[in-house]
């Protein structure tokens, strides 16, 4: 089938079987492996992307699925320099492995986007939805709680 | 060193982050050869069996599949994983083969390789090939095993691989003088390291120059390749195995497995490059489980108080096959159990039980959490039956500065005996107490607020590091005066790049974003041991100094060359080398890199230490547990990089927690894993833990390395089990709640709620 979607702000079209994942197309269709699969089974949030500016699990989502729809991926929220999220991120050491962390930026950037006053507990309760194995949550949620100035300030304007 | 270059120390952020943090990391499931096929394997859905037949024939049929093999394609025998650590020739019999011989162990045995255009279509011909199986009884715990139910290994007669020893001093005699004897059975369940990327690989058989090259290596590339190369009959030089980023490894991802050897072998057969990532499933069935032992221990104290002995026998259940480093917790757990005290008497042994399940191999302070659990239940229940407060009863016990180095037990056989190097244990049992204000929290315990009954725990431990024998570093002077450091240790995620850039820009007085450090592959150095027992900051760092060192006379011998002098009357002065008014940049050095090789070789481990404490609440009409929050103190005798360090810990610490609480691989009767899945498998996220604080100190530096350092990074999780039990008893102390086994989850603290009202009641 042939599916034609935005993926990081460029217009583009693949051939893909009806049971191609959106995770499985934004990877070997298009190169972008930030996106990384950890579970595939909806639980652990490492494939989270935006779709249409709400993070969803792109393993539990087939490609043909998202037909027209604005899809950002890790790559999509990146830069030459790293972001106030991603320089939160290291600042309070929020990743060691770094394989869950696309998952993380996505989900914590899309929280900030909606709701840039998020408490810790708000965060928590969304951060939850994502497993990480070596941090211990608690860096990552510093580094959300910290980034939250740069999402307010960006909200203003 | 120059004041400007005190690298070690400062909470340097990571170099690793920036590509991470954008999705530029290179994960093995992100390496793509030209022309690839898939590989799916088809695993054993039976747990004990004898296969009758296997029939691909509908497999190869689907268009787009290349090849199935199965065990009769790989020569006249199958190739069985030999052992990296503790190769006995008496655990021979147990060594895994590469795919199934003619019999099942486990669910989630390699049966079959299916090789195909692509992986939904490998998928699709695994689930058409025709599997006859002949089921046996399964062995699916203790009890099964003794009764000798059936045997998975015929030949060997019983179901108990081996027993190990652990003994110091006099244990039987010790016991006969002593005041107080305590006898309990204690059980740690079977979890696993579950690091978030799922293994891989992608290989590469090159026919023309006789050359493999494999992606995904970790942790141990270069004993793989040896054995890999061994397997397929090539000499060392012709495989290559290659390190790419790696998502987390905690002891489980690295060692070498069936599919080890099973993805380049189908490369070289079908003499296309192949690729195989594995699914969450599949990662739950196949790589190594952990902390699966059982115990009937005694502990005897004296009427002072002095612990005098520990006794006993454990019981490991290490699944259907011995994996590499399948000994290393079950030993650990008989020689460690006497942790940081002084108990002069040790008689304990651990037996090794094959069963039919997933084997089992290292997870992060392997044998370690385990018998902290036993030791630190038995001290607190030895506390209340003695009438001692428990801090003093600790402190009476802890093994004393003047007392260093102090011996533990030994163990046999593959015998070996080591020695605690260094430590003041009781000041940070001291300083612990005071970051946790243990005194103003005791008000609280045994209290009721909001229908929680809070409780508190303490806990010291050690924390084994440094295996040897040695690691190797290969230093290039770059001809831009960068310096690469090529190394022997591997990177799992623990911020390797980073921490050894700065023992690098100390060592060689320069600037840290002069360094690059290239790690994990078996191309960089002759032979490198890796990423395992909390050793890369001790081998990997004291290798680099040894390094520089080396590199700095090759640079004044080079210097002397250009300015006409004698070497040692070169000054180098970081980017600068000069001598009286004559001055060169590295830069201008030289026209070709200036290398060296160098080695560290060590024979003692180092011995981190520290001290935790513990606030819970508990709920006993539902048996969920709430931890307030935990102070580690830990002292790693010199701490490179506080940032990470205390990232290792926090993070260890949640494992701990995940294993406290939380998970369990669950097997049924019939050897069926019921725990396949993170829904079923509950691991600890953001809203579980929050509340977790970890302190560093420097009080004894390590004695035995140029560095000063002991390993680190896994004492975090090393006392929790012991700690969350204890505050757990501390908080139902009301109610003579003793939980004996962990994980404390709601179902079991509440029925021990039920059971000891029940026997209140009756009383």
């Amino acid at each position: 089938m042939k599916v034609e979607f935005h993926l990081n702000g460029e217009l583009v079209g693949a051939e893909v079987e009806p049971r191609t994942t959106l995770a499985d197309c934004i990877r070997n269709d298009f190169q972008q492996t930030g996106t990384h699969l950890a579970c595939e089974h909806g639980v652990c949030g490492a494939c989270t992307v935006l779709v249409n500016g709400e993070a969803v699990r792109s393993c539990l989502l087939l490609a043909v699925q998202v037909q027209g729809d604005r899809v950002v991926t890790v790559e999509g929220l990146s830069g030459d320099e790293l972001t106030p999220l991603q320089a939160a991120f290291r600042k309070h050491h929020a990743l060691q492995c770094g394989f869950c962390t696309p998952g993380f930026i996505t989900t914590a950037h899309a929280l900030l986007s909606h709701e840039p006053e998020a408490d810790e507990e708000r965060i928590r309760d969304v951060l939850s939805g994502n497993l990480c194995r070596c941090s211990g949550y608690v860096p990552i949620v510093d580094a959300v709680l910290e980034a939250r100035d740069a999402y307010r300030k960006s909200g203003d304007k | 060193m120059k004041g400007s270059n005190a690298y070690i120390g400062r909470p340097m952020e990571r170099v690793e982050d920036f590509r991470m943090l954008r999705g530029r990391g290179t994960y093995v499931a992100d390496v793509n050869r030209p022309n690839q096929l898939y590989a799916v394997i088809l695993r054993s859905s039976v747990a004990h069996g004898t296969i009758k037949s296997i029939d691909a024939g509908e497999a190869l049929a689907l268009p787009g599949v290349h090849r199935v093999l199965t065990g009769k394609d790989l020569g006249n025998k199958v190739p069985v994983i030999p052992l990296r650590l503790q190769p006995l020739p008496q655990l021979e019999a147990f060594h895994q083969p590469v795919l199934a011989d003619g019999k099942v162990r486990y669910v989630g045995e390699p049966i079959a390789v299916v090789v195909a255009e692509s992986q939904a279509l490998a998928e699709d011909a695994a689930e058409r090939i025709a599997l006859d199986i002949g089921t046996l009884p399964p062995i699916a715990n203790r009890s099964h095993a003794e009764a000798k139910r059936s045997l998975l290994f015929e030949q060997h007669g019983s179901n108990v691989a081996i027993t190990w020893k652990a003994f110091k001093g006099n244990a039987d005699e010790a016991f006969k003088q002593a005041h107080y004897v305590r006898r309990e059975r204690l059980k740690v369940q079977r979890h696993a390291a579950m690091f978030m990327e799922p293994r891989g690989f992608v290989a590469d058989w090159n026919e023309k120059e006789g050359k493999l090259t494999v992606w995904g290596a970790a942790k141990t590339a270069w004993h793989n390749r040896r054995t890999l190369a061994a397997q397929l009959g090539l000499e060392l030089e012709a495989v290559d195995l290659i390190e790419v980023d790696v998502g987390g490894g905690f002891g489980s991802r690295g060692e070498f497995y069936p599919e080890d050897y099973l993805i380049p072998a189908a490369a070289r057969i079908v003499g296309r490059p192949v690729k195989w990532i594995e699914d969450r499933r599949e990662h739950m069935m196949s790589a190594n489980h952990a902390r699966d032992i059982e115990c009937d221990v005694e502990f005897a104290v004296g009427r002072d108080g002095r612990f005098i002995g520990l006794r006993g026998q454990i019981w490991a259940d290490i699944g259907a096959y011995i994996r590499t480093n399948g000994s290393v917790g079950p030993r650990n757990v008989a020689q460690f159990m006497s942790g940081p005290y002084d108990i002069a008497h040790v008689d304990l042994k651990s037996s090794m039980l094959t069963t039919n399940k997933t084997p089992c191999g290292t997870y992060r302070g392997p044998g370690r959490y385990e018998t902290d659990f036993i030791r630190e239940r038995m001290i607190d229940l030895a506390a209340k039956d003695l009438g001692f407060d428990r801090l003093e009863l600790r402190r009476r016990n802890l093994v004393a500065d003047a007392q260093m180095p102090y011996p533990l037990a030994s163990i046999t056989p593959y015998d070996s005996s080591t020695e605690l190097d260094s430590g003041d244990y009781h000041a940070v049992f001291d300083r612990c107490l005071k970051e946790f204000d243990w005194d103003e929290r005791s008000k609280l315990r045994g209290r009721e607020i909001d229908g929680y009954y809070h409780g508190l725990a303490i806990g010291s431990f050690i924390e084994g590091g440094a295996a040897g024998p040695k690691e190797e570093v290969r230093l290039a002077l770059e001809t831009d005066g960068s310096l690469t450091v090529y190394m022997g240790s591997s990177s799992v995620g623990q911020g390797l790049e980073t921490i050894m850039a700065q023992i690098a820009a100390d060592a060689m007085e320069l600037p840290y974003d002069k360094i690059r450090i290239l790690h994990g592959s078996t191309s960089y150095v002759n032979d490198g041991y890796g990423a395992y027992h909390s050793r890369s900051t001790v081998m990997g760092g004291n290798a680099i100094l040894i390094g520089a060192d080396k590199l700095k006379q090759l640079v004044r011998e080079t210097a002397a060359k250009r300015f006409g002098c004698r070497p040692e009357d070169v000054i180098i002065d970081g980017e600068q080398v000069s001598h009286g008014p004559s001055q060169l940049s590295l830069a201008d050095l030289s026209d070709v890199p200036l290398q060296v090789e160098a080695e560290f070789f060590n024979k003692k481990y180092t011995w981190a230490y520290g001290t935790q404490a513990a606030h819970v609440a508990v709920d006993p009409g539902t048996g969920h547990v709430k931890v307030i929050d935990i102070m580690s103190v830990e002292d790693v005798g010199r701490m490179i990089n506080p940032l990470t360090l205390h990232g290792q810990a926090i993070g260890s610490m949640v494992q701990g927690l995940g294993g406290a609480f939380l998970e369990h691989l669950v097997y049924d009767d019939e050897g069926q894993l019921l725990t396949g899945s993170f829904a079923d498998y509950l691991m600890p996220s953001a809203s579980d833990f929050p509340h977790l604080n970890s302190i560093t100190v420097e009080l004894k530096p390590c004695p035995n390395n140029p560095l000063g350092a002991k390993g680190a990074g896994e004492g975090g999780l090393i006392p929790i089990g012991g700690l969350m039990a204890n505050a757990v008893a501390d908080a139902l102390s009301h109610l003579d709640v003793q939980p004996m086994e962990l994980p404390l989850s709601p179902p079991t603290i509440w029925r021990l709620v039920e059971q000891a009202e029940a026997a209140r009641s009756n009383a």
